[in-house]
């Protein structure tokens, strides 16, 4: 039996005289992966940073299992396993892949000043511990290689990919992709679908120590321009324009909806 | 393909560890006695240097966790020494608290102000933080002076002579040894802290502040937890500082040290905990020989130029590496090591 997880509600939010969003519904089921759609500026990210905490809406609500989050701040609502991932990547530059990774650990750690001060004993045993489900994070998304590179010096495309394997150390009940897999080549775009779908489905016994990996993540929402990937990952989509959510529903009846097609090859004198 | 197929605690273990080798081991061995022979052979000038070197690897630890790994760039940190150098002079001289520990309370007193201070970082970020921290050293400056029953106001306090467990520390050569004990603690403390959870979401704050919080660190507690770290240190090197002298005055913490501790931390390699041992010394070094050879310099050039070559030197020492070596000595120290294949020995 699915579930709802997110569940956003009649959510309106501007700028100044800007309106990024304007009366916003989305539900996202613990079965599915959904996608949002839409042109640039239509407020696809903005209605991530409502659900992730980044922005506040002036109308409506965003729940997450049918517990109201809004207002409540972003590290709140990353505990109650919410992870995401930014469209202009938003890695910790100075530290390495597997520093990366690790640093996500850090809701599920419990060393204090004094153990960590100390090192020898029990923080040292925490830290095996959680390398264990690093390390399986690591060899799932097939980064031994760059285990210990600085970030800041890996390609594009493997940032985003280390990023994915960040959010997931989150151990998310949702997650959030803003793009990602925006600026790949086609080989790389292939390798993050084929990720995408393995977390949603998990993996069962081949990772022991990571629950995430186990399990798999079954709440998806991705923000993707590339729509052969939308067509074939999503089970159901929404689709924005200009702040307002135009149509909701399954790839097929999105390809098909004239609305959808106008806000795509754009009218006469509106920008698109 | 997994690395470590075995036992995966004995080789994660392993794979952490700060020395690897026989070699390194060795080596920190060599480099322990050594130090520890100093006060036999060292001149009076020399080991007053090397304590004073000492003292500042204290102060520049918590510095480095603060600005380098946290990201908070704070010109308050002589303010905060001065801080433990008073709660120290008090403790001692007028509730009689013993040395060992009066210092562990000065670090902490020095902890608690910093935090207060601390709390702009919530709201304010880079330039603007970097004022407040400025202000702060002279509020807290000013506040030591306006206390004078307290704090002896500009005449300064006298502390008794320190015994560690019956053992005299009055004389340099015990002193010394109480001082780089205490730098060999602080550097380890600070590197677990840093190599650890903590540290971890110090830089993560510190390489981006809003992915931070998205992977679930609450920055309104890690900023004030870098403050309160930081500090400890800064007021641990205070407290010894003014035992050194056995004496506290705000001549002892001049804002202008604030400035050469960030330069340090430049030097060595932001963020680098080993860094801060190699930037310190350089800094010190590089003052040193701007006063040995000024007054040989002062008969050819006008005097005044060259008392400012205590300045100037370390100065462009500073420029110098901001330009060519901006990650610092620890860095170049990396490169030259894996130049020659000597790495992990
Ligand atoms: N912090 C902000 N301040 C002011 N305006 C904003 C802010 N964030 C978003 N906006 C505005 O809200 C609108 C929606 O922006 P949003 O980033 O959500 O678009 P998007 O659908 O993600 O576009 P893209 O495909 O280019 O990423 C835009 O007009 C944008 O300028
Ligand atoms: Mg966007």
């Amino acid at each position: 039996m699915s579930h709802t997880t997110v569940q956003v509600q009649n959510v309106s939010l501007s700028f100044g005289g800007v309106k990024a969003l304007t009366d916003v519904s989305i539900t996202v089921s613990s079965d599915e992966i959904f996608a949002i759609i839409g042109p640039n500026g239509a407020g696809k990210t903005a209605l991530l940073n409502c659900i992730s905490g980044f922005y506040r809406p002036q109308v409506g609500e965003v729940y997450l299992y049918g517990k109201k989050i809004t207002g409540l701040r972003p590290d709140r609502i990353a505990r109650l396993g919410i992870a995401r991932t930014f469209q202009n990547i938003g890695l910790y530059t100075g530290l390495s892949t597997l520093d990366n990774i690790m640093a996500a650990r850090h809701v599920f750690m419990k060393q204090n000043f004094l153990t960590s001060a100390l090192y020898f004993g029990w923080s040292r045993k925490e830290e095996i511990a959680h390398r264990k489900t690093v390390e399986e994070i690591i060899d799932f998304l097939e980064m031994q290689s760059i285990r210990k590179q600085i970030v800041g010096t890996l390609p594009y495309g493997l940032r985003k990919r280390v990023e994915l394997g960040r959010a997931l150390a989150l151990e998310p009940k949702v997650l959030l992709l803003d793009e990602p897999m925006a600026g790949m080549t086609l080989e790389e775009k292939e390798d993050i679908a084929r990720f995408i779908l393995d977390v949603f489905e998990g993996q069962g016994d081949t990772y022991p120590d990571s629950p995430v990996l186990r399990d798999g993540v079954r709440s998806i929402v991705m923000i993707e321009h590339d729509m052969g990937v939308v067509m074939d990952l999503a089970d159901r989509i929404a689709v924005l324009n200009f702040g307002r959510k135009i149509a909701e529903g399954t790839p097929a009846q999105i390809q098909s909806d004239p609305d959808v097609i106008k806000a795509y090859l754009g009218e006469p004198g509106q920008p698109g | 393909m997994r690395h470590f197929s075995s036992s995966f605690a004995h080789s994660y273990g392993q794979d952490m560890a700060l020395l690897r080798t026989r070699t390194q081991w060795l080596l920190l061995v060599v480099f322990l006695a050594f130090i520890f022979t100093v006060p036999r052979w060292a001149s009076n000038s020399f080991l007053t240097l090397a304590t004073v070197i000492g003292i500042t690897i204290v102060s520049a630890q918590g510095l480095n966790i603060l600005t380098g790994n946290c990201g908070l760039v704070s010109m308050g940190h002589s303010a905060f020494m001065m801080v433990g150098g008073y709660a120290m002079a008090i403790l001692t001289s007028q509730l009689g608290l013993p040395f060992v520990l009066a210092v562990p309370v000065a670090g902490l007193v020095a902890g608690v102000v910093g935090t207060i201070f601390g709390l702009p970082s919530l709201r304010i970020k880079g330039f603007y933080l970097i004022m407040a921290t400025v202000a702060a050293y002279f509020i807290i400056h000013w506040l030591v002076l306006q206390f004078r029953q307290l704090t002896g106001g500009t005449e300064g306090m006298a502390l008794p002579p320190a015994d560690l467990f019956g053992w005299s520390i009055r004389s340099r050569e015990n002193y010394f040894y109480v001082v780089i004990v205490t730098a060999i603690i602080a550097t380890l403390v600070a590197k677990n802290i840093l190599r650890t959870r903590i540290g971890r979401a110090f830089v993560a704050i510190r390489d981006n502040d809003l992915a931070a919080e998205a992977m679930g660190v609450n920055l309104f507690r890690y900023k004030l937890q870098a403050f309160f770290l930081g500090n400890i240190f800064a007021g641990v090197a205070g407290a010894l500082s003014v035992q050194y002298y056995a004496f506290a005055n705000v001549e002892q913490f001049p804002f202008f040290d604030s400035v050469w501790l960030l330069g340090m931390l430049i030097v060595g390699g932001m963020g680098s905990v080993s860094g801060v041992i190699y930037g310190v010394i350089a800094i010190k070094l590089l003052q040193q020989l701007a006063v040995k050879i000024g007054p040989s310099l002062a008969e050819i050039v006008n005097p005044q130029a060259a008392v400012g070559l205590s300045l100037i030197l370390p100065s462009i020492a500073i420029i110098l590496f901001l330009i060519f070596a901006p990650r610092g000595i620890s860095h170049l120290w990396e490169r030259v090591r894996n130049y020659y294949q000597l790495w992990p020995y």
